[in-house]
């Protein structure tokens, strides 16, 4: 049964936390609520928790026999600092959500702990059950955490920005393994992060969001590839971004001195405000223009750093703006491309975004 | 630390002159020595000024163990009584957001800001037979005022910060995550506050209980004023000093001073030893997650 949230609105004094939200998480799947701080991503996981409550819309009061108060909804949640009980051990903690039911619902003794050591080694910690939270690592505390929480067989697995507070190399490990995890166990679950390229990694669908509302929901392939709104496409990896207005059917960039074709999607009345995005690793940067018919223009560069996979160029245009772009090393090389050089950039792919209404048009451009 | 840098005379140090040092150490231990440890020492030597006999036959008078049971009665009512108030205005404080917070918290420490009589004269207002309360408890015949009742409020009253204040700091500062998952988890408010909140402030809570039952048990003034000072009855154990003294009864007055100079001794040994075992907790704490940390970093390694 997919969980319905709609028109969800939550303000906290003038701050407007959620605004008029909808969402339906389907059965089963791994989604990401993915936005910067503050956009109300954890205001809406909250409220799917029960922990707060919305003032307008209706969410799921009931996931399971109770009624919507938050220890009978049957969720898992997980804490960005784990929130483990300090003073009682993992094996105690695990267990937790079993030992406090009533007694007439509370499994047998012998149940409880195999139901606990069968979630511990689910999570690859059977042998320190007898440990306590401060004699684990963060990673392993979090899946303490992940064990915890699906000890009480969560209708949804709600997850808090569950590895923030771990470091680059443990966190990759465990959103592999949470990939892992989530396809063997199957539980629907949500997971607000603001990293996107966690969201992209683990989810089947993100939710990207700012300043309380959605601005897009997709597959991580949809979102980042067919971004619907300029805030989507910028937060979603690098941009380079440049002002335009249309003119003929193209957008006139004066900053790069070139014109862009329209999407047959944007408005395209003459005089339309128009924003142009390219992506860095979508710039093609060569001495000499290759003629295929692409729109390009001419930089300088100013900056080469190839420490890593890919090589970052930082460029000046003609107008002296400054852009970015990514290359393989083997293309660096290839054509000897040094600071100082005049060269021709090409975008292979980019993005416009309009204004749906023509500005005055008084014959001088630009934004 | 301070002799890692002694045992290098040549080397230049930071901080104040030596004689800056040892005139400040000095002034503190000799004001220590005349104001505390002094009464402290004339205390006992007055008790046992004729003798260890005369001075435990003060303790088998009537009136002196009269005085102590009530006394420890008092504090038996008074301290539980504060452990609920000081968990239940700890909790309240420090997990919910509401209007006149600030004004409740500043509240709780006004029993520190009066003096102890006028916390007396209030409740002699309330409850005498002249107060606001007196004619309806005459009618029932309920006495307050000059009996065990109100000695009982007025201590509470005097003592009702110390538990309420040792907790507040220490719950606001371990947040309210923990108990949102045990929420989430199903548990209830019972399970809650025994499972999670209270095994995380014990030490809190035990430091606040030692300073509140020293107080309860010391308290004079308040006390007095509701007292009434009957012999056998209503007089706790600060009450009957004064009165063996003003009975020029040095030796018995200065005997059963000497069992609330005691009672202070132990107090601040079981202080002590709170404080240095919250320490040593929160040292092996610390001990445990640099322990963790470092095998994670072996265990990254590894993977």
């Amino acid at each position: 049964m997919p969980i319905t949230l709609e028109r969800l609105s939550k303000r906290f004094g003038r701050f407007a936390a959620l605004d008029d939200v909808s969402l339906t998480i389907e059965d089963g799947e791994l989604l990401a609520l993915l936005g910067p701080s503050g956009s109300g991503k954890t205001t809406l996981l909250r409220i799917l928790a029960g922990l707060d409550v919305p003032d307008a819309g209706s969410g799921p009061v009931d996931f399971g026999d109770g009624g919507d108060r938050a220890d009978e909804r049957r969720v898992g949640f997980v804490f960005q600092h784990y929130a483990l009980f300090q003073h009682m051990t993992v094996f105690d903690n695990v267990a937790f959500g079993l030992t406090v039911r009533p007694r007439r619902v509370r499994p047998e003794r012998e149940e409880i702990h195999d139901r606990v050591h069968k979630l511990l080694r689910l999570v690859q910690l059977d042998a320190l059950a007898h440990r306590y939270p401060n004699q684990l690592s963060g990673g392993q505390r979090q899946r303490v955490a992940l064990a915890r929480a699906l000890a009480v067989e969560p209708r949804v697995l709600l997850l808090d920005e569950p590895f923030g507070a771990l470091d680059a190399r443990v966190r990759k490990e465990l959103r592999a393994w949470l990939r892992r995890l989530h396809a063997e166990i199957g539980v629907t679950s949500v997971l607000v992060t603001h990293d996107q390229e966690e969201a992209l990694e683990v989810a089947d669908r993100v939710v990207v969001m700012n300043q309380g509302r959605i601005e897009q929901v997709g597959t991580p392939d949809e979102v980042f590839h067919h971004p619907a709104s300029e805030f989507v496409m910028s937060f979603l990896g690098d941009v380079n971004r440049f002002h335009g207005r249309i003119s003929n059917g193209k957008v006139q960039v004066e900053e790069l001195g070139a014109a862009v074709p329209l999407e047959a999607t944007s408005a395209s009345a003459d005089g339309v405000n128009a924003r142009v995005f390219m992506r860095p690793h979508d710039l093609t940067v060569a001495r000499d223009d290759d003629g295929a018919g692409q729109p390009s223009f001419s930089a300088t560069i100013v900056r080469v750093n190839a420490a890593g996979p890919s090589v970052r160029i930082e460029l000046e245009n003609a107008a002296g703006g400054a852009l970015h772009a990514t290359l393989s090393a083997d293309e660096l090389a290839r054509d000897q491309l040094a600071v100082g050089d005049r060269v021709q950039v090409t975008p292979r792919r980019m993005r416009v975004f309009t204004d749906p209404t023509p500005v005055g048009t008084d014959g001088k451009g630009g934004a | 630390m301070s002799g890692d840098h002694t045992s290098h005379p040549g080397r230049h140090r930071l901080g104040e002159p030596r004689w800056v040092r040892w005139s400040l150490i000095g002034f503190t231990v000799v004001s220590l020595a005349l104001l505390l440890l002094l009464p402290l020492v004339s205390i006992f030597s007055e008790a046992l000024a004729r003798g260890f006999g005369a001075f435990a036959e003060s303790f088998s008078d009537p009136a002196a163990r009269s005085a102590m049971r009530l006394t420890l009665l008092v504090a038996a009512i008074a301290v539980p009584a504060n452990v609920a108030f000081g968990i239940c205005a700890a909790w309240a404080i420090a997990r919910f957001d509401f209007r006149g917070k600030t004004l409740l918290t500043a509240l709780i420490d006004l029993p520190l800001a009066v003096s102890p009589v006028v916390s007396g004269l209030v409740y002699v207002l309330l409850f005498g037979l002249q107060g606001w309360l007196g004619p309806f408890l005459a009618r029932h015949d309920i006495q307050i005022i000059f009996a065990v009742p109100g000695i009982v409020l007025a201590t509470i009253f005097v003592t009702f910060p110390y538990v309420a204040r040792e907790l507040i700091p220490v719950m606001e500062e371990q947040g309210r995550e923990q108990e949102e998952a045990a929420r989430l988890l199903g548990a209830g408010g019972w399970q809650i506050l025994w499972r999670v909140t209270l095994p995380r402030v014990k030490w809190a809570l035990l430091h606040g209980v030692v300073l509140c039952n020293a107080r309860a048990m010391g308290e004079f003034g308040a006390v007095s004023v509701v007292s009434g000072h009957i012999r056998g009855k209503t007089n706790t154990l600060p009450l009957h000093v004064e009165i063996l003294y003003n009975e020029y009864n040095t030796v018995a007055a200065f005997a059963v001073a000497s069992s609330l100079a005691i009672l202070a001794l132990v107090t601040l040994v079981l202080k002590t030893w709170v404080e240095r075992r919250a320490e040593r907790a929160q040292e092996e704490a610390a001990r445990l997650e640099d322990q963790a940390g470092r095998e994670e970093v072996v265990y990254a390694h590894h993977a």
